[in-house]
């Protein structure tokens, strides 16, 4: 399935939306085909908004965002979310605020298909003031005072990974981030790979599975989707960009006409990447640094 | 900092580093008196020896010749939680006379005069980590009295003591900062100045944060930074002075 259809059949108005990936495997190439197609009143969850997320609200596709840090790393501000804060623009955004723990554990609570997930964690913080959801209970078997976040329960969840065989069974090595719990959580999953290899490749390594592809609704092949994110042992992170987001998002009509130029002026990823450059590609093009494999023979 | 952030670490370590500045001070202590310190990174690497300086605490480069690789999950349930964390750093816009950091809003959080990034992983490293190193510049604006928002907890606040809480870790044990070193009073866990850096009056400290802060007996002497610490930080760790 291509891009344009998977975001057309799977993502809709009014959904709850994650697209994960910590640093590692973020897919671009997803968020731009949704802001090409005009999604709307989406609740957008992620750890770190990061680019992506400030591309998604600055275009209007997002009425509410769940995090639990919002920052452009290593940069500063986040403008595009910052203005719809602070200033409504383009529209209000309406904020639900975790730490790291508290959203990894809603996903794993989400995965698991249990109400709540317990932590030790938000005494003496007063994050559950400025969270209601963020709740206590009495351990049964202790007494001690736990804390508890609610489950997350995305309507759709959008994963790259390195590779995934034709139904959508996936590895990822490297920073696994909370793509699993993403998954699992999802009522309905689109895999984004680098490379569609055939089922023997996966069958050869089964330990690098981390979804397999019966709870995968979509799979595309997308080379380079993560871009400015990266994929370990195929591209690097590009710190340029990141760094150049900065000015470029820090007014409005600055990101408008980026979003323009990189988002609405091309059809494709492929598109995109013709668009980058081959210096680009070149200069981040992964080095060889194989590992030996294992036996797995009995 | 990064150099007196450096040596707060022991070799054999297992340390929670956070970008920027810590990520330096870590990198620094392993190319010195810590070989053996073990790097957990929050974004799941684990025992990382970066052949670049990290961007990011996501950087490809982390894995690469890591120890192992574990999921967010694991990090924060297994690694934090769990109680296998011996040092964590922590930065923020602001620190309070007990060591709670705010990296939140500065204002109140409905209407904030400066939205903040957030937690991330700050508030699970402040509760767990069995000592935490801050590392913050101070001035007036960052060391007030007590926080806006409390982000992550310290030794005591409106909330009680970290004992009456039950926090398992031991909070925030040493505060690097430019000009001088604070560590919470083992009677009350107020911050008190326990070193000052060559040059600095301890009074202008003083004049810098905004309680009346208590000058310990003993000053701990502080060596100023070798050639060898400087080599490293600004020609081998970060020649393009990414931190620095």
């Amino acid at each position: 399935m291509d891009m344009r259809e998977a975001v057309n059949r799977f993502v809709r108005d009014g959904d709850t939306v994650v697209i994960e990936g910590f640093t590692h495997l973020i897919c671009f190439a997803a968020a731009h085909e949704i802001i090409r197609q005009q999604r709307r009143d989406l609740t957008l969850a992620r750890l770190t908004p990061d680019l992506i997320y400030d591309q998604l609200i600055a275009a209007g596709c997002a009425k509410k965002l769940i995090f639990s840090w919002a920052g452009n790393p290593g940069v500063g501000s986040l403008h595009g979310m910052r203005r719809a804060v602070e200033s409504a623009q383009p529209g209000p955004l309406e904020l639900e605020e975790y730490s790291h723990f508290g959203l990894v554990a809603r996903l794993s609570a989400g995965a698991a298909k249990l109400p709540f997930w317990p932590l030790r964690d938000y005494r003496g913080s007063d994050l559950p003031l400025a969270n209601p959801l963020i709740r206590t209970i009495e351990c049964p078997y202790t007494g001690e005072q736990l804390a508890t976040v609610p489950a997350l329960n995305p309507d759709v969840a959008i994963v790259h990974a390195q590779r995934a065989d034709s139904s959508g069974t996936a590895q990822i090595w490297g920073l696994y981030g909370v793509q699993k719990e993403a998954a699992f959580a999802a009522s309905r999953v689109i895999v984004v790979v680098e490379e569609i290899v055939p089922e023997a490749v996966i069958r050869a390594d089964p330990n690098r599975t981390i979804i397999p592809g019966f709870i995968v609704d979509a799979v595309v092949c997308e080379p380079w989707g993560a871009h400015p994110s990266y994929a370990q042992g195929y591209y690097d992170r590009d710190n340029d960009f990141y760094v150049a987001w900065d000015a470029i998002s820090r007014d409005a009509k600055g990101l408008e006409a980026w979003l323009n130029e990189w988002v609405y002026g091309v059809g494709s990823r492929a598109e995109y990447i013709d668009k980058l450059g081959e210096d680009v590609v070149a200069r981040l093009s992964a080095k060889p640094r194989v590992c030996e494999g294992v036996n797995y023979g009995f | 900092m990064a150099v007196r952030a450096a040596r707060e670490l022991s070799d054999g370590d297992v340390v929670f580093v956070g970008i920027g500045l810590p990520n330096l001070a870590c990198n620094l202590a392993r190319a010195t008196h810590a070989p053996n310190l073990v790097l957990v990174y929050e974004s799941g690497a684990v025992g990382a020896v970066p052949e670049r300086l990290p961007v990011s605490i996501g950087d490809p480069a982390l894995v690469t010749d890591s120890l192992g690789v574990a999921s967010m999950a694991d990090v924060f349930q297994f690694y934090l939680q769990g109680g296998r964390i011996d040092v964590g750093f922590l930065g923020g816009a602001q620190v309070d006379r007990y060591a709670n950091i705010n990296s939140t809003v500065i204002g109140p959080y409905a209407k904030p005069k400066v939205r903040l990034p957030g937690s991330g992983g700050a508030c699970e490293i402040a509760v767990h980590a069995k000592r935490v190193i801050v590392v913050a510049p101070l001035s007036a604006r960052s060391f007030p009295a007590e926080v806006d928002f409390y982000t992550s907890p310290g030794h005591a606040g409106k909330y009680g003591t970290r004992r009456e809480l039950g926090l398992p870790g031991g909070g925030p044990l040493r505060i690097v900062t430019d000009v001088g070193i604070l560590r919470p009073s083992p009677q009350d866990g107020e911050l008190e100045l326990a070193a000052v850096y060559p040059g600095i009056d301890p009074q202008e400290v003083v004049e810098k944060v905004g309680w009346p802060l208590r000058i310990c007996a003993a000053l701990e002497p502080v060596p100023a930074p070798t050639a060898e610490e400087l080599h490293l930080l600004r020609d081998v760790l970060d020649p393009q002075h990414l931190y620095l």
